[in-house]
């Protein structure tokens, strides 16, 4: 199955996917509009300052989520696909997920008491985010195959010749 | 001192300040810088264009994304243009202020405003470099007559170079610079074709672009920075060694505190002016007196010729305002961040603009003109009298952080006092000394603070490195505020931080000047347009050896720079030759072509390149190196290692 992953050393802190991201969950779907829109649409990936690149942080939809664990009336749970996913309407807004989210990619809403997360784009066939990433640092891949590119590019750099 | 504010600022006010900014809870640009990052990579690299309506374009500096922007710019044209423009647009502020100064010359000569022409000595001397005979003349038809000509080569159609360049420049230099095409003929035509050349679809050569930054960084030096202090001088005079305090600590609890900040010293003179005049009423009013201290350049330049203490440099600007006492900040052009008066909110501090081009909302707009100069000022001290009983007592926080120093050496002033080292020949003293090796070079340090490094401590760090090694160091800007605060610019630093050799050196020029103690090892030469009197001090002395400029053992470096002006001047200093250290990385690093030239191709052409390096300490190796390179071209002895 597809995963949104991250090649670490591509992303340049634009900040695309953020935009991309907040876009998506507008009501319009369109930057011009979504930016005078009440309330304002919220982003669920988060570009992170780190020790030398910048990291895009967003709900890895583990498979034993700690947010589903944590989460006591069921609002967040996992879809038939295995996606963390949220019911509005069942959120309470009591925070456990933000306190039990490894990867802090659950945030507040902005205009109401519920948690705000990635969706995974439900509507594409490629997530917002990563169609927007100017530098394919976001990809919508199998991770084995992120796996594959990894091993060739060690190969190379370690059988290159010193 | 270890706290946790010394990652922002190594200056202690500042330190203090940012704990109690913190305890107000006032945001402050550190804050702001912290919110903004990460920085887009893009933009960090120059690989970002929005020159035209068809982008915004980005280039994958990785190769997987996109090469091209639409219209089919790569990422070496796209880092030119960029490049181009930003030199165009801070030669366009020093122009810009220039520009002013032509008008006010023909004004003052006619009698038309109240500023009398000052200084007839630099009148003459700037007469003489422009060919103009002084003869029979009254002072003010020879400064309409300058006036004339500075106005002439705004309106020069031709392509022979601007008057003020030939006036100004080393000969060979202005050869170098025909024979490459990028002498400026007129500042506004060239910053206007700048501007075309890399509009969509014109320019695409990365080198060629490259020329016109050059050109860029000439029009700044020659139709901003000279044209500037020589008429500056002229109106209001040439500096003389003067002694002040540095820092916030300048600011008086009992007194009436009127911070004057900004580059065009049209106005700042005119309130040292009026506070004097005025300073009864702020007894009246219940204070001890009138505190005038300055931040940025206009700082600067009443300090150069007025002795008026610096509050601040530019990234501590907003803390100035923290310490609850400045009843008047006064801001005219530049550098003046847009925030000020949400800082101000939370004090009773009036923000006074000044200039039809830079009101901030939120602020009292008074504006100035040079015919009504004597109201506009008297009405803008009046404004900070009428706001001192408003100072809230409760909130007043003054570091007491203040440091004395020399300031006001022009080249008048520097070879004034080598003069009473050796009347008839006054530079031999000092071109001696270089020969012996007790002064290994010189080096420049200029320009600004930027967010991006700790507030002055590149400035500091490689001062004391070059000092140690010997290096004469001269200064403007907010370089020179940081060194004037850090106190290596009174007698003391001299025994403290400079090396054996220039400290005998410094002793002995200091002696003989009549200092009673040593002359300051690192030299104030004033506002950034002053960069310009560094260039007539590297000229005279080039003259002297018989040498040119870029033969000789010195070196430039704006350790913290981050102003679109930077850019302009750190491209003419190269242009005359100079090897010009950059602390934090230029956005350009997305273009190998343009990276490539910049820090080593364009030696061969003009004899000076750059180079980046954040460390000061191996920033100042380099530069040493370079130094002692120089010293070996010249047959000069080199240190032993």
């Amino acid at each position: 199955m597809k995963e949104v992953l991250i090649r670490l050393d591509r992303c340049l802190g634009c900040k695309s996917c953020q935009l991309a991201c907040a876009v998506q969950h507008s009501q319009s779907k369109n930057l011009v509009q979504a930016i005078g829109e009440t309330p304002p649409p919220q982003n669920r990936v988060h570009v992170t300052k780190g020790e030398i690149n910048p990291l895009p942080v967003q709900c890895r939809h583990c498979q034993e989520a700690p947010c589903v664990d944590a989460c006591m009336t069921g609002a967040l749970h996992y879809d038939s696909q295995g996606l963390v996913v949220l019911d509005n309407h069942r959120c309470t807004g009591c925070w456990m997920c933000i306190m039990t989210c490894p990867f802090g990619a659950v945030t507040p809403g902005n205009s109401a008491k519920l948690a705000v997360k990635c969706d995974r784009c439900p509507d594409l066939a490629q997530p917002a985010c990563v169609t927007a990433c100017p530098t394919k640092s976001l990809v919508f891949a199998d991770p084995a195959d992120l796996a594959k590119e990894v091993r060739e590019q060690l190969a190379w750099q370690v059988t290159q010749q010193k | 001192m270890e706290n946790k504010y010394c990652h922002q600022s190594c200056d202690p006010a500042a330190q203090k300040m940012l704990k109690r900014a913190e305890e107000l809870n006032i945001e402050t640009v550190w804050d702001r810088y912290a919110a903004q990052e990460p920085q887009c990579g893009f933009g960090q690299l120059g690989l970002c264009c929005r020159v035209c309506s068809m982008g915004p374009c980005r280039v994958d500096p990785f190769g997987d994304g996109p090469q091209k922007g639409v219209c089919g710019a790569g990422a070496d044209t796209i880092v030119a243009r960029n490049l181009v423009r930003t030199a165009a647009a801070g030669a366009s502020s020093h122009v810009d202020h220039g520009y002013e100064y032509i008008q006010a010359l023909k004004k003052a000569a006619q009698g038309e405003i109240p500023y009398p022409i000052k200084d007839e000595g630099k009148l003459k001397a700037i007469a003489a470099k422009l060919g103009l005979s002084a003869e029979g003349k009254t002072k003010e038809e020879l400064a309409l007559a300058i006036a004339e000509i500075a106005a002439q080569d705004f309106a020069n159609t031709g392509e022979e170079p601007m008057k003020w360049v030939t006036a100004s420049a080393p000969a060979e230099r202005v050869e170098a610079w025909k024979k490459l095409g990028v002498a400026p003929r007129n500042p506004d035509r060239d910053i206007r074709s700048a501007l075309s050349q890399t509009n969509i679809g014109t320019d695409a050569d990365p080198v060629n672009m490259l020329l016109t930054a050059v050109r860029m960084g000439l029009v700044d030096a020659y139709g901003g920075l000279h044209l500037t202090t020589d008429l500056q001088d002229i109106i209001f005079g040439t500096p003389t060694p003067v002694a002040s305090e540095a820092n916030l600590g300048v600011l008086k609890e009992d007194k009436v505190n009127i911070v004057v900040h900004g580059h065009v010293p049209l106005m700042s003179e005119k309130l040292v002016e009026w506070a004097n005049k005025l300073n009864d009423k702020a007894i009246v009013a219940g204070a001890a007196g009138i505190q005038l201290a300055g931040i940025c350049c206009s700082g600067n330049e009443i300090l150069m010729r007025q002795g008026v203490p610096i509050a601040t440099n530019f990234l501590s600007q907003e803390l100035a305002i923290a310490t609850g006492v400045v009843d008047a900040i006064v801001v005219d052009i530049q550098c003046i961040m847009p925030s000020l008066t949400t800082v101000a909110e939370c004090f009773h501090t009036k923000v006074i603009t000044t200039m039809p081009i830079a009101k901030i909302p939120g602020a009292t707009h008074v504006d100035f003109n040079l015919e009504e100069a004597d109201a506009k000022a008297q009405e803008i001290i009046e404004l900070a009298i009428a706001n001192y009983r408003n100072r809230d007592k409760s909130k007043v926080h003054i570091p007491q952080e203040k440091t004395s120093f020399l300031g006001g050496f022009s080249v008048e002033a520097i070879v004034g006092a080598l003069a009473k080292v050796n009347a008839e020949d006054p530079l031999k003293p000092l071109v001696d000394n270089i020969a012996a090796g007790n002064i290994l070079g010189a080096a420049a340090l200029v320009g600004c603070n930027t967010v991006k490094l700790t507030q002055d401590s590149v400035h500091v760090g490689l001062a004391k490195e070059l000092l140690k090694n010997n290096v004469l160091i001269v200064s403007t800007g907010c370089a020179a505020q940081a060194l004037a605060k850090a106190g290596l610019m009174n007698p003391a630093a001299t025994e403290q931080y400079a090396g054996e050799g220039l400290k005998a050196v410094l002793t002995a020029v200091g002696q003989a000047a009549g200092l009673n103690a040593p002359l300051p090892p690192v030299l104030h030469m004033g506002s950034c347009v002053d960069n310009s009197r560094i260039a007539d001090l590297l000229s005279a002395l080039a003259g002297y050896l018989k040498v040119n400029v870029k033969d000789l053992p010195i070196a430039a470096s704006a350790p913290e720079f981050m102003s679109e002006k930077a850019i302009a001047i750190g491209t003419w200093a190269v242009a005359m030759g100079i090897l010009t250290h950059l602390g934090p990385t230029p956005q350009v690093l997305g273009s190998p072509i343009v990276t490539g030239v910049l820090t080593d191709k364009v030696e061969e052409l003009l004899g000076g390149k750059f180079i980046v390096e954040a460390d000061p300490v191996k920033a100042a190796a380099t530069i040493i190196n370079h130094i002692i390179d120089k010293r070996q071209k010249l047959g000069l002895t080199v240190p032993q290692a």
